[in-house]
């Protein structure tokens, strides 16, 4: 599956990143490149096959459902490139 | 004289406890070595004033006689665990400035064990790389390095550097698909990934979620043991941690490893590999041979569909992990028009190229319409990976192989920045590994003719790190490699 200028555009804003118009040649062909070798994977037989989504084999672990944390505004908002009023401010979203 | 630096963490706990030395004086020479040694590159952020004030307490504890079991011991963090009130930033210019509020599990466990920070080291930007050339902060220089500029590996290329050229005791590493063992051998010291689950992935910042594991990178086996028993233990804050016991992991080094089967996967001696890479491979298999290992072929079939699958489940996760870098809550902001104009300005410029391809990557192996066939299908094959090496294993208990398929290589060179793949091979030992949870450690054996360090590495069962460091020390003792 050859991915055209389109896909990548459309990966781009999906990713949202911002590939310049001159690059996106470029992003296209590598796109390929390393899509063409991950499509080895199709030479393997993998019809009854399940899906490893991971190696960790114990189950998830429940905890009670209690308020266990929190009561921390100031660290919370200690990195916040803008915040006001016990808030992180973000661009108007509505006009 | 030997320096206090020279010291593995073993002998420096014994000079503590003896008195012959305190852990300010033991960190004030790590220090000097740290500032002496920046033109490597291998710290983006150092902590000389914290770094004493920890020691001052621990040389208070040693008089007191309540020291710890790394009490004053000072090591290099890699810069993708989160330290409570020190920079951290992943290497990358979207976590610019970011300050955590809190400590990661790993490094907590560490600070209780009485051990003081150095500072941050340098690493490829969110771990996506092979050689630290991905840094925002720039390459890390390999200390073995002659008259050309040779890489450090990654994506824990500071920590090994630093290990190697004795600015720190030892370090912080994390390993994806093979992070913490490729710079290892690259720059001639020893690190392990343990098995998937054995330490708690809270406060690193995620690559991919299925596949990180932290270790520790250090002077020789027996301080991988003693770190590694630290950095070890079940915690609530990662859902993926193992509940299992922690072994004290120095027990088993020197143990006999009579019986013991090694298993010689076929697949990894592919036509072509470098001779000298395979000559030390023969060389560790006939040491462990000699005391009374026995020798086992077998098959690992897979082995070839390993990379493409960790080049789709890779990226796929880490374009979700990345996600979260959104400029609203911490790190880089840039501004734009409305709410994805500030998203898009904020991560084109905040991410780097290596980092902006796999989100792509993965962002388009996630969409609709594609994930059945890159996707599950990736997913398919770990496990068919995983099941190669639970079959393997029936007729071994470790197994022994080459870290990487080269040495260290210059940086800036030319085939791996026009062609990703290119990098991404030379993963090629690593990462089935890593997508099968194993635990794996890479020692050095020896000098390549041109003067540079290779590496083997010993995968063993899952949680059975006892067999891998069994056969590392081993090897170790009979290798007899000259540390930098």
């Amino acid at each position: 599956m050859a991915v055209d200028q389109e896909t990548v555009k459309r990966v781009a804003f999906l990713s949202r990143l911002k590939v310049d118009e001159d690059k996106i040649p470029a992003t296209e062909n590598e796109f390929n490149k390393i899509l063409k070798w991950v499509e080895q994977l199709n030479e393997v037989d993998t019809d009854h096959v399940e899906p490893l989504v991971s190696v960790n084999e114990n189950t998830l672990v429940c905890r009670d459902d209690v308020v266990n944390d929190g009561e921390m505004p100031d660290k919370i908002l200690a990195n916040a490139p803008q915040s006001e009023f016990g808030y992180f401010v973000v661009p108007k979203v509505v006009e | 004289m030997t320096k206090l630096t020279d010291l593995t963490i073993a002998e420096a706990l014994k000079g503590l406890k003896n008195r012959e030395f305190s852990a300010v004086e033991l960190t004030k020479e790590y220090i000097g070595a740290m500032e002496e040694k920046r033109g490597l590159n291998a710290y983006v952020t150092e902590t000389p004033e914290a770094a004493l004030k920890q020691a001052e307490a621990s040389d208070e504890k040693y008089r007191r006689g309540d020291n710890a079991s790394l009490e004053g011991i000072p090591l290099g963090i890699k810069d993708l665990f989160c330290t409570r009130g020190v920079k951290s930033t992943a290497c990358s210019r979207i976590l610019d400035g970011f300050v955590p509020q809190y400590e990661s599990t790993v490094t907590q466990k560490l600070l209780d064990a009485g051990a003081c920070f150095l500072g941050k080291l340098n690493m490829d930007e969110f771990a996506m790389g092979g050689s630290n050339e991905t840094s925002c902060f720039g390459p890390v220089v390999n200390p073995w390095s002659k008259d050309v500029k040779l890489v450090a590996g990654g994506s824990s290329g500071g920590s090994a550097a630093a290990v190697s050229a004795k600015m720190c005791a030892a370090a912080t590493g994390t390993d994806t698909g093979g992070s913490i063992r490729q710079p290892s051998a690259f720059c001639g010291v020893t690190g392990i990934k343990p098995t998937y689950g054995r330490c708690s992935r809270y406060g690193i910042m995620a690559f991919a979620s299925s596949l990180d594991q932290a270790g520790p990178i250090a002077k020789d086996v027996r301080d991988c043991a003693l770190l590694l028993k630290v950095m070890s233990g079940y915690d609530v804050k990662d859902s993926t941690s193992a509940n299992v016991d922690v072994p004290d992991f120095e027990s088993f080094l020197g143990q006999t490893i009579k019986g013991l089967k090694i298993g010689v996967p076929a697949e990894y001696r592919p036509e072509g590999l470098n001779k000298e890479i395979a000559s030390y491979w023969d060389k560790g298999l006939e040491m462990l041979k000699a005391r009374g290992a026995e020798i086992v072929d077998i098959s690992l079939p897979h082995t070839k569909y390993a990379l493409p699958a960790y080049y789709i489940i890779a990226p796929a996760e880490a374009s979700s992990n990345l996600a979260r870098y959104d400029g609203l809550r911490y790190g880089l902001r840039v501004s734009g028009k409305h709410l994805d104009d500030m998203y898009i300005n904020t991560r084109t410029e905040g991410f780097g190229k290596e980092v902006k391809r796999r989100i792509m990557i993965g962002t388009y192996v996630l969409s609709a319409g594609y994930y059945d066939a890159y996707y599950l299908k990736a997913q398919k094959v770990r496990r068919l990976i995983r099941d190669d090496f639970k079959k393997a294993f029936e007729k071994c208990d470790v197994i022994l192989t080459p870290t990487s398929p080269v040495t260290a290589f210059p940086i800036g060179d030319k085939s791996m920045q026009e062609n990703p793949i290119n990098m991404y091979l030379n993963d090629i030992f690593t990462v089935s590994v890593s997508l099968a949870g194993l635990p794996a450690m890479s020692l050095p054996i020896g000098l390549s003719t041109d003067g540079l360090p290779l590496g083997l590495q010993v995968i063993g069962k899952p949680f059975d790190e006892a067999a891998v460091f069994k056969t590392a020390s081993a090897l170790e003792a009979d290798a007899e490699f000259g540390r930098k």
